[in-house]
């Protein structure tokens, strides 16, 4: 077992025993903290796919959180208040809500991803931040679903079997999601796909000259990612009853790149630990000072300066030096 | 005898337990992002409250806890449910925003809490969402601009242009206008709001002298009415399009308009349910304490910030502590306790039953920019969506 | 329509289109010369605009001020470019937009200790607070005039400076090719700094004439900052007739369709319907547009010759 494997491992049980064990000795409270956390974290693993592996830097990942989430609070809005019976969706059945969230999720990805992938470089980036903004824009403009206002979601998915109501039950559906795609994107980066993914970002044109439609493999990857950010946005959702536009603001966008770059990209565990940093940060700093943004900040520019390789690379390196 | 002493004993164990209750409670406002200008005014009162108070609510201890939420519902929201439960409070107050309230009314409310506002006044949650553990030490956002409306009618004003943020007081704010304003509305712009809010109105002023209204109605709150104000006197539309505003010229703007030297706003009329001239013994003190203390008016945020210290105080110590929910709820619902507004009083959807006051932009004693009461527009007006609310 | 309403509404574009060249052109410089992008470069707009409005208060007298708070921007510009972006050339746009996205964070937080959330609102000098008729329906403020001038006018010195001097000869040669600049023994570092400087001084310029209409206030680098990038990428990163004629595309765009919008949208749907969705319409324009460019042109307009 190589020392990254471990790490993930150590990662992923802690998350799977610590919040529960918080919970029970009466800390309702972090595993609300920990419940936002993994559900970033799968955000995270699905935008590392294209960042980290496929070297396609999307500066719009928050998009999908949000389209993700009003995939779930829009049927549960017309469920509540009528309309959209034609189509079948004033539902909670989490059964139509969240395969609609992936599916909304692919096909905006589709949509977008033909048109950015002709670009590249920072005009990638900032193409794919202009859809983003794009979205942003259009739910503020739709007054239905509280514009500007956000969505209050009255009633949470519901699932055959579990009860998203009961905050535990909602982290564990939220650490199995998270497993399983940690798993999906191990899965296609050591697959031939994922082979041909790699390779492009190093050298797109080589990978060209061997005859393989770089394009067309770099669209699959970002259509995934979107999916699996959709997802996670469904389960935000349900996690935090409300939606805004708010969270598809560019700086959300931001913050999962950061969570990625922070955790280290490419490598399994980097986003789950990206996150987790970036939220218990966030939280802990927040409720010392209202100026913590400062060495939030200060933190983030020398991690970028001096911090090749992410918490990844910091603590396997540490552990290989013994 | 030995009875007697130990059921006296038993007493006073109990009386010591009851004693040892601290009223903790969360204060949620806007400390970050330029509305933070609100937040701290507020934050400011509640301080004074505490001082005023000396941290007691009879032989009980308050606490105050502040959170911010960041301009944003979705912050406001985790603000509230960390509040809620991590810091287990007794109390949830604050929220400058509608739509920061509205996103934390759930989290506060399945979580077993009061919820108060100091300022926000959402109609649903006068009306359809109203609920017997929120209360409002501030007014439902249609009134304000309802009795500008019923100024306007008596003004003679026939037409008029509005212009406010794209949110939900904003929306109520408009709304409550045109309930009393019998006039013609000839033109209406919603602005982007939020963080990165919209703040060069020149499309919109344009349009706005283009209809040819009598008159320009606005709702700006915070940062936004600096800008807006300026732009208003730069455009020169004092005398061909005069002002009516609701909460945009307020103690937090007219010391910066005053040093920006905007002296078109001297002689401005608003509409309010509090001003720093109205005549009790409570209001003095507060007023005269927070102006020794910050160095400026406070503004109606701070009042109604001040107020809903003061009702949470009056109530712990008339329940006796935090323990019975039944006996905190009535005795918050009987609000007994010294209002700068005079005398305080709740309607059937909690919200308060209270007068309205048409106030005027003048200079203080000392030069400084103040406003003072013209005359009262409506006595114990109670808000429309009253009757909407299920609670008798 | 009436027609002096939408001349004026014209002007009301054309100066924010003016505006947001003036923090374009900075961006452009910097990305095509240095290959660096800056997300914070309007949080020196911002510190520009608190500057200028702290040395109004401090001198009596606005446009004096504007001239010492110009250096001022210029050299935090130029220490920006020393500690933060010069360690970064080597690295890719990512670790630039993350390092810049935290450079934000604290500018706007240190400005926040510094000069509080209120906002500073600026006063101008009497003449230029009045307003110019330029017809009997035609009054415009005069400072909005003002704002139209300074910018054409920094636009045309921008202009003369990058063909006519020496440091634009070099602009013009470290955009094409950063290298050779470098083997002819010119102080590339120098160059960088110098740049680097005027790009901040041009955004700070912008926000000193913002600061009189709005006030300066933190958060405010935030809603421009992402307008200008879409400037200069519908523009063509690196190309400066690009930014100018983006940067007038995109003012007159969004004010026009702030302006008139609503009335387009009222005859197919309902008012209220039409009053809160064309605002987010008309926000929704320019990132329409610039997906549209993209799609047809993906290095932009004017992309520069030789990258």
């Amino acid at each position: 077992m190589t020392r990254r494997t471990l790490l993930t491992l150590v990662t992923m049980g802690l998350l799977a025993v610590l919040p529960p064990v918080f919970y029970l000795t009466g800390n309702p409270f972090y595993l609300d903290l920990a419940t936002r956390l993994t559900i970033l974290a799968i955000a995270a693993v699905s935008l590392n796919l294209i960042l980290g592996y496929g070297g396609l830097v999307s500066f719009g990942h928050a998009a999908y959180l949000g389209l993700g989430a009003y995939a779930v609070g829009i049927p549960a809005h017309h469920w509540l208040y009528g309309g959209l019976e034609g189509i079948g969706l004033n539902t909670t059945s989490g059964l139509v809500q969240i395969p609609l969230a992936v599916a909304v999720c692919a096909l905006f990805a589709l949509v977008t991803g033909a048109i950015c992938l002709r670009t590249k470089g920072v005009y990638f980036i900032m193409i794919t931040m202009a859809f983003a903004q794009m979205v942003y824009y259009a739910i503020v403009s739709i007054e239905e679903y509280g514009g500007d206002d956000g969505l209050v979601i009255d009633s949470r998915s519901e699932l055959p079997g579990i009860s998203l109501d009961d905050p535990l039950q909602l982290f564990a559906l939220s650490y199995v999601g998270l497993v399983v795609a940690m798993g999906l994107v191990r899965m296609i980066v050591n697959s031939r796909f994922g082979m041909v993914l790699q390779g492009a970002k190093g050298n797109n044109e080589r990978v060209v000259m061997l005859g393989l439609n770089t394009y067309a493999f770099r669209l699959t990857a970002y259509v995934v990612s979107g999916a699996i950010a959709g997802f996670a946005g469904a389960l935000l959702g349900n996690f935090t009853t409300f939606i805004s536009p708010e969270m598809m603001d560019w700086t959300r966008s931001g913050e999962l790149m950061f969570m990625v770059i922070l955790g280290g990209a490419t490598t399994s565990a980097g986003p789950v630990l990206g996150a987790a940093a970036f939220i218990l940060l966030e939280e802990a700093l927040s409720s010392l000072t209202v100026y913590w943004h400062l060495p939030f900040g200060l933190l983030l520019i020398a991690v970028v300066l001096f911090g090749k390789g992410g918490l990844v690379g910091l603590l396997s390196r540490r552990e290989g030096g013994k | 005898m030995k009875r007697t002493i130990s059921a006296a004993l038993a007493a006073a164990m109990l009386a010591g337990a009851a004693m040892a209750d601290t009223a903790k409670i969360g204060f949620v406002t806007t400390l970050t992002t330029p509305a933070a200008v609100i937040g701290n005014d507020m934050k400011n009162a509640v301080d004074l409250a505490m001082e005023h108070l000396g941290g007691k609510a009879g032989e009980h201890t308050l606490e105050v806890i502040f959170a911010d939420d960041g301009f944003a519902p979705d912050t406001g929201k985790q603000a509230t449910d960390k509040l809620v439960k991590q810091d287990n409070v007794d109390f949830v107050t604050g929220f400058i925003w509608s739509h920061v309230l509205l996103a934390a009314r759930k989290s506060a409310l399945d979580g077993g809490k009061f919820l108060i506002s100091a300022n926000a006044g959402p109609s649903q949650m006068a009306g359809q969402l109203c609920d017997p553990n929120f209360f409002s030490t501030s007014w439902q956002n249609d009134q304000t601009p309802m009795a500008m409306g019923e100024v306007l009618n008596r003004a003679g004003v026939k037409s008029l242009y509005i212009m406010a943020p794209n949110y939900a007081a904003g929306k109520d704010m408009v709304a409550g206008l045109e309930r009393t304003f019998a006039g013609e509305v000839v033109g209406k712009d919603l602005t982007k709001w939020g963080a990165d809010a919209q703040l060069d109105f020149s499309a919109e002023l344009a349009k706005a002298k283009a209809s040819g209204a009598q008159g320009l109605f606005v709702f700006y709150p915070g940062a936004a009415a600096g800008a807006f104000v300026k732009q208003y006197q730069q455009a020169g539309l004092k005398d061909s399009l005069p002002l009516y505003s609701v909460f945009t010229i307020d103690a937090i703007s007219l010391p910066k308009l005053q040093a920006a030297g905007f002296q078109d706003i001297l002689g401005s009329k608003i509409t309010q349910e509090w001003d720093p001239s109205l005549d009790n013994e409570a209001n003095k003190r507060f007023v005269t304490d927070f102006k020794a203390k910050y160095g400026s008016y406070p503004s109606f945020y701070a009042a109604q910030s001040y107020d809903a210290i003061m009702l949470i105080a009056a109530a712990v110590e008339q329940a006796g502590g935090t323990g019975d929910k039944d006996k905190l709820r009535a005795a918050l619902k009987a609000a007994d306790f010294a209002s700068v507004r005079g005398d305080f009083k709740f309607g059937t959807n909690n919200m308060p039953v209270q007068d309205f006051y048409l106030r005027e932009v003048v200079a203080d004693a000392d030069g400084n920019w103040t406003t003072k009461v013209v005359e009262t527009v409506y006595e114990d007006a109670v808000d429309p969506y009253a009757a909407e609310c299920p609670m008798k | 329509m009436d027609l002096s309403l939408l001349v004026i509404q014209t002007l009301n574009g054309l100066q924010l289109g003016l505006l947001l060249f003036l923090v374009a052109s900075g961006l452009t410089l910097v990305f095509g010369i240095l290959d660096f992008v800056n997300l914070a470069h309007a949080s020196l707009y911002m510190v520009g605009a608190f500057i200028c409005a702290t040395l109004t208060f401090a001198l009596g007298n606005f446009l004096l001020a504007v001239l010492v708070a110009l250096p001022i921007t210029a050299a935090i510009g130029w220490a920006i470019e020393r500690f933060v972006a010069r360690p970064l050339y080597a690295r890719d746009h990512l670790d630039h937009v993350l390092a810049t996205f935290g450079l934000i964070l604290v500018m706007e937080t240190l400005a926040h200790m510094i000069w509080g959330p209120q906002g500073i609102a600026v006063p101008l000098p009497a003449w230029l607070n009045g307003q110019v008729a330029l017809s009997e329906t035609l009054v415009i403020p005069s400072f909005r005039l003002v704002i139209i001038g300074a910018g054409l006018a920094a636009a045309g010195g921008l202009f003369w400076l990058v063909n006519y001097t020496r440091l634009g000869m070099l602009i013009r040669a470290g955009a094409s090719n950063r290298v050779m600049v470098g083997a002819l023994g010119i102080n590339i570092e120098m160059l960088f700094g110098l740049v680097f400087a005027l790009g901040a001084a041009l955004a700070g310029l912008a926000g000193m004439l913002v600061a009189p209409i709005t006030e300066a206030s933190i958060g405010m680098g935030n809603n421009v900052i992402i307008t200008a990038f879409v400037v200069i990428i519908v523009g063509g990163i690196g190309s400066m007739k690009g930014a100018f004629i983006a940067a007038l595309l995109i003012g007159l765009i969004d004010t026009l369709g702030r302006a008139f919008l609503d009335d387009l949208f009222k005859l197919f749907m309902s008012s209220a319907a039409a009053e809160t969705s064309a605002p987010a319409i008309s926000a929704m324009l320019i990132y329409i547009i610039m997906a549209l460019v993209l799609a047809i042109r993906p290095q932009g307009l004017f992309p520069p010759k030789v990258r």
